[in-house]
């Protein structure tokens, strides 16, 4: 079991690293939907105490929603713009890459630093979970098109997601489905913002969008 | 204790249902006015029953907010500041209902007397509450509640300017409070901030107390209106309902005296050092504040320099009450505090008096422009009348209240010079009140000459007429409060020994007997004054009989022989303050642009001069000229990328996270 959640925890390592790695936007939405499966396949693994209806049912959804559903919008939020690669990231690609092992080394180091209970899962999940949210982070700061961001805002919440798994398997009901809820509209009112700045300006390149700035 | 709750109420209540009421403007006007004054006159009662008895009275109830808790407790020296500003309070409601109803139709009256009573019951919270939290709580009420009534006329783009020029002053001089109040509390180490666990929280260190007191003299100060922080009075005063400038001069500004009063007592044993700041302060304030109302030209603005003038007596007394406690010369402690605290109550009542006169001149004519007035106590005799008893009495003349406190302030002076130790501190101090007693005297002669003497200098003041009863009856009555202190006064000493002894920490009796020796020349001034009175009736009446058989003829004043005199002969404001103005030209700085008068046969001459402030010109311009040329400078921040901003916000936490875990 602990050999099954350390593959898991490594292949979501990789999902991160292939996001800031690739320039074709529907390959980071594919990765995204990888990364939303294994998250919510997750909580299952962890922990000791015999499986409830109630994780199962949880863990199913978070599946559907971040593996299925949200993948599902943003395709057809960038058919409808009719963008297909991120030009001229503010960031390149391999300099991406090396920043993204950066990252990784520091959310290590924090891992270990930072006062915390050990997870009973991995000691990999604090620095997992960390590394996450600053690749979401890294994510938003480096990329111009606005479906890029809300990738990177949806890899945020992942990370902080997995932040929750390594203290408490069963977060409260309510939180939980607030959460989802909360992200679902998120991305459901981006979907619908990003076609209408795009047909509004023919772009969907947040840099360019800074006449507000007074 | 529960009439003060029940005043609190009922003030809430009536400004809630007249805020309900706004669309019809005549049922808001009268409950809101009525509410007011009911208000009020309920609050009065304890204020007056604690006086009286010498006991105390507390309410308490805890509250979940961090630190704080709902205590509440009049003692004397609460109780002496809840007198004034209820009954200033009452009384410029009563004024304000018909002066309001004149205002332009579209305006929202509901909401005007909502923060007309939020303010009266924001002020009564203020001088007593005793906990820190629920303190700057009610203090931001009272501050806020006075800044919506400021920017009453808000269509107009100066009272706009006037508005965020209070707001920024305040709010600067509010973030000084936080941090003392941290501070106390910090350092006493209890779990609330209530006032009781802070006693001795300075005493532990000398510094802290320092730290304390300067604090609490800044923030304090700004609401008091001290030089240098008195910018936004000018500015508030002028811009406001005259009803509200009666009430935030002759009240609010107080609540500023008072919280630098309470820090005193808790702070335990003062230093020399903290007298002699608080009486350059007084010095400062009472003489620049004069000399600025002395080349004003609008009737308000000349009477909120007088509030700082006014403010740096009672401070001026005040910090002669510190130099005698930490010097050790009680009697000049108690006549120091003593002339300081009566001076709070009889500034209240003549400036008051004399914001609501203002107000009249301007409802009736629609200009506060002294050089547009003139000739006004034919039309209006009885505004003219309390106008002058107020004139006179923040003149400090006797037989009125100004004189008194005035006159107490004068005996601790000359006790402190006998001493001889304090004697610097006497000498300064009785240099410094006859200067600006000279110079009040004079500013109000001339604001007095030019408004109601003399003829009319436009068709403004040809428009002027007396008032209703209702407007009339506020102003009767202060004139008469001012005149029955100046009268009364011995009697009016015993009322401040209570409020003395808590400031002194002394006992009763002793305060009591310190100041005693203050009431033998004032029965002297008494006596004088009734004696002058009873004179001028007599002579007055035998005038009238002298006259009464023969044919008395009405001319024109300052006609100077002519035919045809025009009202343009007259000395205008400006020329009879010039030769003051001129001695202090270095500091008052006024802007002249003159042209003279050519030839035998001049067909043209014109001077126009405009009123400065030293301070907003050499402080406060430069400084906030400063600051935004710094924020300018740092706009390269700002470029508009959300990318940058996110990466700005990712940083910070990066760095704050390994900071904080190497």
């Amino acid at each position: 079991m602990r050999l099954l959640v350390d593959a898991l925890i490594v292949l979501l390592i990789l999902t991160n690293l292939r996001l800031v790695a690739s320039s074709h936007l529907a390959a980071c939405i594919y990765v995204v939907a990888l990364q939303g499966l294994v998250l919510g396949l997750l909580p299952l693994l962890v922990g000791t105490d015999p499986l409830t209806l109630r994780a199962c049912v949880l863990s199913g959804l978070t599946m559907v929603l971040k593996g299925i559903i949200f993948p599902w919008l943003l395709l057809r939020a960038l058919r409808a713009v009719q963008v297909r690669k991120e030009m001229e990231p503010l960031v390149g690609y391999t300099t991406s890459l090396l920043v993204g092992a950066v990252l990784l080394a520091l959310a290590m180091w924090f891992g270990r630093r930072l006062p915390l209970p050990v997870s009973e899962a991995s000691p990999l999940m604090v620095p997992l979970a960390l590394f996450t949210i600053m690749i979401g982070l890294f994510a938003i700061v480096s990329r111009r098109k606005a479906l890029t961001q809300v990738l990177g805002y949806l890899v945020m919440e992942n990370g902080i997601y997995a932040f929750g798994l390594t203290f408490a398997r069963e977060e409260p009901l309510l939180v939980e489905l607030g959460t989802l809820l909360d992200i679902f509209m998120a991305v459901f009112v981006m979907g619908i913002t990003i076609f209408h700045i795009s047909r509004e300006f023919d772009h969907i390149d947040t840099d360019r969008l800074s006449l507000l700035k007074d | 204790m529960s009439l003060l709750l029940l005043a609190v109420a009922l003030l809430g209540f009536s400004g809630l249902c007249s805020l309900l009421l706004g669309g019809k403007r005549s049922g808001a006007n009268t409950l809101g006015a009525a509410g007011g004054v009911v208000g009020s006159l309920v609050g009065i009662l304890p204020a007056i029953q604690v006086l009286r008895t010498g006991t105390t009275a507390t309410f308490y109830h805890p509250w979940n907010v961090p630190y704080g808790s709902f205590f509440l407790q009049i003692d004397a020296l609460s109780a002496f500041f809840l007198l004034p500003i209820f009954l200033l309070s009452a009384l410029a409601a009563l004024y304000g209902r018909q002066y309001m109803e004149s205002t332009p139709g579209g305006k929202n009256l509901g909401a005007f007397w909502f923060f007309f009573n939020l303010l009266i019951a924001g002020m009564a919270l203020v001088v007593t509450a005793r906990n820190g939290i629920l303190f700057l709580m009610v203090w931001e009420v009272m501050s806020l509640a006075s800044f919506f009534l400021v920017t009453f006329e808000n269509e107009k783009e100066s009272v706009r300017r006037a508005g965020w020029t209070y707001l920024a002053a305040t709010h600067l001089g509010t973030a000084f409070l936080f941090v003392l109040f941290f501070l106390l509390g910090r350092e006493s180490g209890a779990v609330l901030l209530d006032f009781d666990s802070f006693s001795g929280a300075g005493s532990r260190v000398s510094h802290v107390a320092d730290v304390a007191f300067f604090l609490g003299l800044v923030g304090f100060g700004t609401k008091a209106g001290f030089v240098p922080f008195h910018v936004w009075l000018p500015e508030a005063h002028p811009a406001a309902p005259s009803h509200v400038s009666a009430v935030m001069s002759g009240a609010m500004i107080k609540t500023g005296i008072y919280g630098i009063l309470r820090l005193l007592t808790l702070l335990g044993t003062p230093t020399p050092g903290w007298g002699w700041a608080l009486l350059a302060m007084g010095l400062v304030s009472g003489i620049l504040g004069v000399l600025f109302a002395l080349a004003q030209h609008d009737i308000k603005r000349l009477l909120a320099y007088h509030s700082v003038e006014n403010m740096g007596i009672i401070t001026l007394g005040v910090g002669l009450g510190v130099l005698g406690m930490s010097s050790g010369h009680p009697a000049l402690a108690a006549l120091g505090f003593g002339g300081g605290l009566l001076h709070v109550v009889n500034h209240a009542l003549f400036k008051g008096l004399l914001f609501l006169g203002a107000g009249v001149v301007l409802h009736e004519t629609g200009t506060g422009e002294l050089e547009h007035l003139g000739g006004l106590m034919k039309k209006m005799p009885w505004t003219a009348g309390t106008f002058l008893v107020g004139a006179a009495a923040i003149s400090g003349l006797p037989p009125l209240n100004g004189f008194v406190s005035e006159f107490l302030l004068y005996l601790g002076a000359l006790g402190s010079i006998e001493a001889q130790t304090m004697a610097p501190a006497g000498f300064l101090v009785i240099v410094g009140l006859a200067l600006i007693g000279g110079l009040a005297a004079a500013c109000f002669t001339k604001a007095f000459g030019t408004v109601f003497l003399g003829e009319p200098r436009s068709e403004h003041a040809l428009r002027g007429h007396e008032p209703g009863r209702s407007m009339l009856l506020p102003m009767v009555l202060l004139s008469l409060f001012c005149a029955l202190i100046g009268l009364c006064a011995p009697f009016v000493i015993g009322a401040l020994c209570p409020a003395v002894s808590i400031l002194t920490s002394m006992p009763f009796p002793r305060v009591e007997s310190l100041l005693s020796p203050a009431k033998a020349p004032l029965l002297w001034v008494s006596v004088g004054g009734i004696l002058f009175l009873v004179l001028a009736a007599g002579l007055a009446g035998l005038c009238r009989r002298l006259l009464a058989r023969r044919r008395v003829e009405q001319a024109g004043t300052w006609d100077c022989g002519y035919v045809k005199p025009t009202a343009r002969m007259q000395y205008t404001a400006s020329s009879f303050a010039q030769p003051l103005t001129r001695m202090f030209d270095g500091i008052l700085r006024t802007r002249e642009s003159l042209d003279r008068p050519e030839g035998l046969f001049p067909v043209y001459a014109a001077l126009k001069t405009e009123p400065r402030d030293l301070f907003n010109d050499l402080v406060y311009r430069p400084l906030f000229l400063g600051v935004e040329w710094l924020a300018l400078r740092l706009r390269w921040l700002q470029e508009g990328h959300v990318q940058l901003y996110v990466l700005y916000i990712a940083l910070t936490l990066l760095a704050l996270l390994i900071w904080n875990l190497s």
